[in-house]
């Protein structure tokens, strides 16, 4: 529609952790057969299975469901066949993994023009096919309602969290794909869609030459790409009112759905962290097995695998498999191993945002994060400090003691529908007091929506 | 290093649950962390953290303490001997000083850390490092011929009363180490006031009153001259006389983040302002001495930038500081020129205005709250 580029959102108050491992930008296929689903990457959905081992699937084929919202389905991302459901205590469901054949032999949901479609038809294709899943609200970060009709659509275009991926080039030759993903969703609010991009780095026509969107500018620091800083500062949540996101990898998904009726779950992942010793972006599927990803390209030291990025990834095995949502897989040491008087020596090379250790003096250092604390867990103390990376107009200490003591009132009051966990990560990053915030902030926003439903 | 940790690891087994001294898990914890910092990684949320820790940060405001500490160790000394007539070398006072600071100091952090490692042991919780600076606070402030006794006994109810019965660190209303101050001025008024205690083993026939004293009977001829009360050689509390000392912490706390400049600089504002104000007045000549000299007398600067600056007792919201801060320096010269009974304002200037603290951060949220419902209803109507 039309960029405006006399506005641009600076984010003044956020940080850059600068770590060493960036992607070479470089995009390898990544050879692998090993896939999984995992129902724990999809916030507050109960899976129903509907699948058993050794039953074959083909890419769009049911997997499970949400037992409470039964028209959400998960499909399989491939061909092959279903090797191992695996559980873990009280029988929660974590994996489905799917050995693929090769085959390549995919459900045609038929390939359609979503111009030409109305909304129902539009959500129904969405649904059946197991695409809908990629489409999340705030507030609370869940897979979207059908049922709503959100007051706008927001997409993310750039990562500002640390080694993130670039969009740009992941996107780059995808600009047809990414123009029928927004022509789907176009018809799914009465909104606008946002489609926020990086004033200094975002160059790619694929975003920029978009149709049917309003094109928003930000600069500054991390949390600037993240969706829910970019909401608060266009078009700010209220109490009541939903709004759908999604991120560029999604929306190709959703365009090659309309433009070939298969679910097609290409993603490109970036492989980074200071333990891989060729850090470069792979070509895969959504779910792939972390091992075959990192075989013969990683340090010897004691490794900590995670699937996404250092602030907000999760933990996974040598024999894990990528989450659903992630773009990027981060590799660094870890941490247990114990610092004779750490606490006390100068720390010439220790990362810290306070101005208590010498390290402040080199901005551009660039760092090998480990996975230690640093220090024991204590009282909050300290003031003023998350203000420093927390871009709201939000009060952050005080919500978190709301949650804290689970008044719901006052973590209404105090914009608990505005912020998801990550928007908090670098407050947990830099916490003195070594909280975990991100855990707090998900308690509350669990509790928000138990009380709200 | 190795051996070390071979042997903490090898004690170990014995302070964890089924050990022999279980109960002393707290104790064996905070040593241990004391030596080493843990090797515990993250298990959820962010995967790396940031180097600083409570330690680090409770070690930097020690640090910061150490100018004004060597500062009074010296005046100590040298108030001592100028009361006598006798100017001897930098050393003799040195040692006088220490003689009598140091008892101080050893009975203020002995007392303190015992009681704070037995809540610690008997909540089952670590031992917060937040005494480690109470502890060197409460000697600053305190008289040279304080009795150690009543060091004791003020520590003790300082730890219990001002901080353990409302949960230990972080859940205080008042600054502990004032706390201290307070109980013993109100307990002991005879041994914390008047013109006999401020230097330590005084020659009766000398006049040993304070800046704030003189001028309490409006004595504006025999005040010191600035120069002496910026460098701090008059009589005092331990810590507080020499402004150029505090200045040196104010410097620390500032360049390394800790301490909030927002704080120092309104409380510093706050005295300006009021004594500004008395000046127009104008109704006697304590009212008449220029603004700057509150800031350079008495503990107004000691306490804006070491216990004004507590982030637990002080306001919590940037905005809110600001307030606070300012409150405190016009409260303090305020009770300085108006209360007869008693020459320095700066102790209840900053504790009424730690009760105050939470009800500033409920204006200043409130006013974001509203913000947001007027949000709301704006897009509802």
């Amino acid at each position: 529609m039309k960029v405006d580029m006399s506005t641009v959102t600076k984010i003044k108050k956020g940080l850059d952790i600068k770590l060493i491992g960036e992607a070479e930008k470089t995009i390898k296929d990544l050879v692998t057969d090993q896939f999984a689903i995992k129902p724990t990457d999809f916030i507050g959905v109960f899976p129903k299975l509907l699948v058993k081992e050794g039953d074959t699937v083909k890419a769009g084929t049911p997997i499970f469901k949400d037992k409470y919202r039964d028209n959400i389905v998960f499909s399989s991302q491939v061909s092959g066949k279903i090797k191992e459901i695996k559980r873990g205590a009280k029988r929660v469901l974590l994996e489905i993994k799917i050995e693929a054949d090769g085959k390549d032999e995919a459900i045609d949901f038929k390939a359609e023009d979503p111009k030409t479609l109305d909304r129902e038809k539009i959500i129904q294709k969405l649904l059946d096919s197991g695409v809908w899943p990629f489409i999340r609200q705030r507030p609370y970060s869940v897979i979207a309602n059908p049922a709503d009709n959100p007051k706008a659509i927001f997409i993310s275009t750039f990562d500002t969290a640390p080694l993130a991926p670039d969009n740009d080039l992941i996107v780059h030759g995808h600009g047809e794909a990414f123009q029928t993903g927004i022509d789907a969703l176009s018809k799914l609010t009465n909104g606008k869609i946002h489609l926020n991009i990086d004033a200094n780095a975002t160059h790619s026509k694929v975003f920029t030459n978009s149709k049917g969107v309003q094109i928003n500018q930000f600069s500054g620091p991390h949390p600037a790409g993240n969706v829910g800083v970019q909401i608060n500062k266009i078009d700010p949540l209220n109490k009541g009112e939903v709004i759908w996101y999604l991120y560029p990898q999604d929306v190709l998904a959703i365009g090659r759905l309309f433009a070939t009726g298969r679910y097609d779950a290409s993603r490109v992942v970036a492989l980074t962290g200071s333990e891989v010793l060729r850090p470069a972006y792979y070509k895969t599927k959504i779910g792939a097995a972390i091992e075959p990803l990192v075989k013969g390209n990683v340090s010897d030291t004691e490794k900590r695998f995670i699937s996404g990025n250092v602030l907000t990834g999760t933990k996974i095995d040598l024999d894990g498999y990528m989450s659903f949502y992630h773009t990027q897989a981060t590799v660094i040491p870890e941490g247990n191993y114990y610092e004779l008087f750490g606490w006390a020596l100068p720390g010439f090379n220790k990362f810290s945002v306070s101005k208590s250790f010498p390290s402040f003096l080199f901005k551009n250092k660039k760092y090998r994060l480990d996975t230690n604390y640093h220090g024991g867990e204590r009282a909050l103390v300290m003031t003023g400090e998350y203000e420093k990376v927390f871009p709201f107009d939000i009060y952050p200490m005080q919500l978190i003691k709301a949650i804290m003591v689970e008044d719901i009132d006052l973590m209404e009051n105090l914009g608990i529908y505005e912020v998801d966990e990550e928007d908090f990560a670098l407050c947990e990053v830099i916490d003195t007091s070594k909280t975990n915030i991100q855990e707090i902030i998900r308690r509350g926003l669990d509790l928000m929506r138990k009380e709200m439903s | 290093m190795k051996a070390l940790r071979e042997f903490v690891d090898k004690q170990k087994p014995h302070f964890e649950k089924g050990g022999r001294f279980e109960k002393l898990h707290s104790t064996f914890d905070a040593f241990e962390t004391f030596l080493f910092v843990p090797n515990k990684v993250t298990t959820s949320g962010a995967h790396i953290r940031d180097a600083i820790d409570m330690k680090r940060t409770m070690i930097i405001v020690v640090l910061a303490l150490i100018p004004p500490l060597l500062f009074g160790i010296w005046n100590v000394g040298y108030q001592h001997f100028l009361s006598h007539g006798m100017t001897p070398d930098f050393w003799p006072m040195i040692g006088f000083g220490l003689l009598k600071v140091l008892p101080i100091i050893i009975v203020s952090y002995v007392t303190g850390l015992a009681i704070e490692f037995a809540f610690a042991q008997a909540r089952g919780h670590e031992v917060n490092e937040g005494f480690l600076v109470s502890g060197m606070l409460i000697p600053l402030v305190m008289p040279p011929d304080v009795p150690l006794w009543m060091v004791a006994v003020a520590t003790a109810f300082a730890v219990i009363i001002g901080k353990e019965v409302f949960g230990g660190t972080g859940m205080n209303i008042l600054n502990p180490a004032l706390t201290a101050r307070a109980f013993l001025f109100f307990a002991y008024p005879s041994e914390m006031s008047g013109d006999s205690v401020w230097i330590a083993e005084k020659a009766d026939a000398f006049s040993g009153a304070t800046p704030l004293g003189q001028l309490l009977v409006l004595d504006t001829d025999k005040l010191p001259t600035d120069w002496s009360m910026f460098l701090g050689t008059i009589p005092g509390s331990i810590g507080e006389t020499s402004t150029i000392a505090i200045l040196l912490g104010a410097i620390v706390l500032v360049a390394t983040g800790i301490g909030s400049f927002r704080i120092m600089a309104s409380v510093v504002a706050g005295g300006l302002v009021m004594g500004l104000l008395f000046n127009l007045w104008g109704a006697n000549e304590y009212m008449n001495i220029p603004a700057y000299q509150h800031l350079i007398m008495g503990g107004f600067a000691f306490g804006t930038v070491y216990m004004a600056t507590d982030p637990v007792s002080a306001s919590q919201t940037n905005r809110g500081k600001l307030f606070y801060g300012f409150l405190i320096g016009f409260i303090a010269v305020l009770i300085r020129v108006f209360n007869p009974a008693y020459p320095e304002g700066m102790m209840l200037a900053i504790l009424l205005m730690n009760v105050f603290a939470p009800l500033i951060d409920h204006y200043v949220i409130q006013s974001n709250v509203k913000k947001r419902l007027k949000r709301a209803k704006a897009v509802a109507a």
